[in-house]
């Protein structure tokens, strides 16, 4: 176990084996993205409510889980760093902010768009837009901080403080403004909580989800690959990788 | 238990440079370690690791036999340290500012001791006043104070001398001469050159890495 | 010099911690209370900005009463929240820089503890004179009477738990030169399930509802915060002294 846990936290190691798995999640991702979005854009049935602008929720929805799991998969990064010094898990943690701030936006601006032929607003103040709101202030937050540190060091763990922090705190601030909508807006319509979704609706939402989360794992592998070179490029194995390359 | 810090294949590496590798040192009852170096080949770092302040180094730190993360609230307690800040408040007096320190060790302490030892440093008759009037020697003086009140074997100092007159580097130096000859151990980086009274080991940190024991 | 030998001893032996945490914990109230007393302006500054952001609601939006009294209870928690961030970044700064925060982190108690004693006299110093000015600025905005009472409380709890968690974000940003924007940055969505329960509170005791769930909420947040924050104060602190 430990012997493992050191072996995955060698830049070296950790570089060769995100070689061979990073064709996999790529081609996965493409596969699953494409299959779902023409699945859900072109033959799953519109809502008989909705009409066809319901079809958005094939981008609004994987990016909403994904702005959430990426916060968590950051936080877990972030405590694997401080409990065991692996410098990769804070590579990882260091890419991933960005990244879940911008699913975070595409969510917020795909909600807003969905928002208006909806209820005629580009912006309301829904319970779930809100969290997503604060979760992008975070995420603002996290990478506002590593980048305030002259050490890469220092910025590294206040960071990670900060993202434990921040992922306790999100449960609590997602039950607080679930609880500050429903008081002032007793009959709350919430599009996103459908009792029911035919099935038809469900599968291309479902990959689309994998796919996602698919796109996810292959672009933090590769902008942490990224990253090991940048900040291993005096160690003797990446002058060597560059030497062969060359 | 002896008073014995070790430290033993010691590696520190801050944003990408190494300050220092594969450092080897141990400093024990009755000896006055002195760390050289040009500016910035990381003396104050290792002072701060060796304190236990830092934890961002690879290899291993013993106090006694344990190692420290372990025994760290006893090392604590044995150990002065002093930065370049001279961690003094100014807008207290010095007896209240040495009243804290003594509290911070687990001691309420007593004034006498608090006067006594500024009478040592020389302060007598600037006790009630607040630190902010005294001059920057003086506030210096009022850190090096704690020296004299609470007893503790190991002293790390960095730069002590900074900011004091000729009579008060000749009474520190006497000082830290006196605690090495009465067992207590004092390891510190200084610009100063020390009278070679006693035994002085000099650990040399230089650009690279590499050291050179003398 | 002329030393005992008794003397000559002591000093030099290795000791066993004293603990003693009771000693060290009382000290540093102290100390910062006494630092505080002799700084009065850095108490009075918090409660004057926060009279002079109320001030500005009236101006800005309008005089009427009706209007006021239905926005009164969020703006007052707002400008009491903005108030309590102001203040701390100064909470650990003059720390910092002359080096005594160093030696806090040296000593030979548990840091959570010792940090405590610094939020719990900042709290002391800031959310609960803002609590106790609050119905003041309550009766400018027209807020009916009736809930002044659960506004002072909703503050007083609500602020425990705003000075533990903005001490985070102070720790976190001590070492930064200009940390104050990004203070607020880190410290203000940390802070919003307190606010949304402070006003909840104040909202409740206006329009006759219960308001003990709230404040239960408030102090089940105030519990949580006291067993987490003090060990992320710690862990940012001994991140931070090492800039």
């Amino acid at each position: 176990m430990w012997a493992f846990i050191h072996k995955f936290g060698s830049p070296k190691w950790f570089y060769g084996i995100s070689a061979r798995l990073l064709p996999w999640c790529w081609s996965l991702a493409v596969m699953l993205i494409l299959v779902g979005s023409v699945w859900g854009l072109a033959f799953a049935p519109a809502d008989y409510q909705q009409g066809d602008s319901f079809r958005i929720i094939y981008v609004h929805v994987p990016a909403a889980f994904l702005a959430q799991s990426i916060f968590v998969s950051m936080a877990v990064a972030a405590l694997v760093f401080m409990v065991w010094k692996i410098k990769v898990a804070d590579m990882a943690a260091a890419v991933m902010a960005p990244l879940g701030a911008t699913m975070t936006f595409v969510a917020l601006f795909t909600g807003s768009v969905w928002g208006m032929p909806t209820w005629g607003t580009w912006w309301i103040w829904d319970a779930r837009l809100t969290s997503m709101l604060i979760l992008l202030f975070l995420y603002v937050g996290v990478i506002a901080l590593r980048g305030a540190f002259t050490s890469r060091d220092s910025g590294a763990r206040a960071a990670s403080v900060l993202s434990m922090v921040g992922v306790i705190n999100i449960p609590v601030i997602k039950y607080s403004v679930d609880w500050w909508y429903t008081l002032h807006q007793p009959a709350s319509f919430s599009i996103t909580s459908r009792p029911s979704m035919p099935v038809e609706m469900w599968w291309p939402l479902l990959l689309m989800v994998l796919g996602f989360y698919a796109f996810f794992i292959a672009i933090t592998l590769m902008r942490t690959r990224n990253e090991i070179l940048r900040r291993e490029a005096g160690k003797h194995w990446v002058r060597e990788l560059a030497a062969g390359g060359a | 238990m002896t008073a014995r810090l070790q430290a033993r294949n010691l590696s520190c590496e801050r944003d990408g440079r190494m300050l220092f590798r594969d450092l080897d040192l141990a400093i024990g009852p009755g000896e006055l370690v002195r760390i050289e170096g040009p500016n910035g080949s990381g003396k104050t770092t290792l002072l701060k690791i060796l304190s236990g302040q830092l934890g961002d180094y690879e290899g291993d730190l013993y106090w006694g036999d344990a190692p420290l993360s372990r025994v760290r609230e006893a090392f604590l307690s044995n150990l002065v340290y002093l930065g370049h800040a001279t961690g003094i408040k100014t807008a207290l007096t010095a007896l209240e500012n040495l009243a804290w320190y003594q509290a911070l060790a687990g001691e309420t302490g007593s004034e006498a001791a608090r006067l006594a030892a500024l009478r040592e440093v020389g302060l007598a008759g600037f006790e009630d006043l607040p630190v902010a009037q005294l001059s920057a020697g003086q506030q210096r003086r009022v850190a090096l104070a704690r020296l004299e009140l609470t007893p503790r074997p190991l002293w790390v100092l960095d730069e002590p001398f900074t900011a004091i007159d000729k009579a008060g580097v000749m009474a520190l130096e006497q000082r830290l001469h006196d605690h090495v000859a009465r067992g207590g151990s004092v390891l510190l980086t200084t610009h100063h050159d020390l009278s070679a009274q006693g035994t002085l080991r000099c650990i040399r940190l230089g650009g690279g890495g590499e050291y050179v024991p003398h | 010099m002329s030393r005992t030998d008794a003397e000559s001893v002591r000093g030099v032996e290795p000791v066993e911690p004293l603990g003693g945490l009771g000693v060290a914990m009382a000290a540093t109230l102290k100390r910062d209370l006494t630092l505080a007393a002799r700084r009065r302006s850095d108490i009075m500054n918090p409660l004057a900005f926060f009279a002079l952001v109320i001030t500005l609601f009236p101006l800005g939006i309008s005089p009427q009463p009706a209007l006021l009294a239905t926005i009164a209870p969020g703006l007052l928690w707002v400008a009491a929240l903005l108030a309590t961030l102001l203040s701390l970044e100064a909470l650990f700064r003059a720390d910092y820089e002359d080096g005594s925060l160093e030696q806090l982190l040296l000593a030979p108690q548990p840091l959570p503890a010792l940090v405590l004693g610094k939020v719990c006299v900042h709290w002391l110093m800031t959310g609960l004179p803002l609590a106790l000015m609050a119905p003041l600025l309550g009766l400018l905005l027209a807020l009916p009477a009736e809930s002044y009472l659960v506004l002072s409380l909703s503050l007083a709890l609500g602020s425990i738990s705003l000075s533990l968690i903005g001490a985070i974000g102070a720790a976190l940003t001590v070492g930064l030169s200009r940390g104050g924007v990004l203070l607020s940055l880190l410290v203000l969505p940390l802070n919003i399930p307190v606010l949304i329960f402070g006003t909840g509170a104040v909202q409740a005791a206006i329009i006759g509802d219960p308001v003990g769930p709230h404040l239960a909420i408030l102090g089940a947040l105030c519990c949580a915060a006291l067993m987490m924050a003090p060990f992320a104060i710690a862990a940012s602190l001994r991140i931070s002294i090492n800039g």
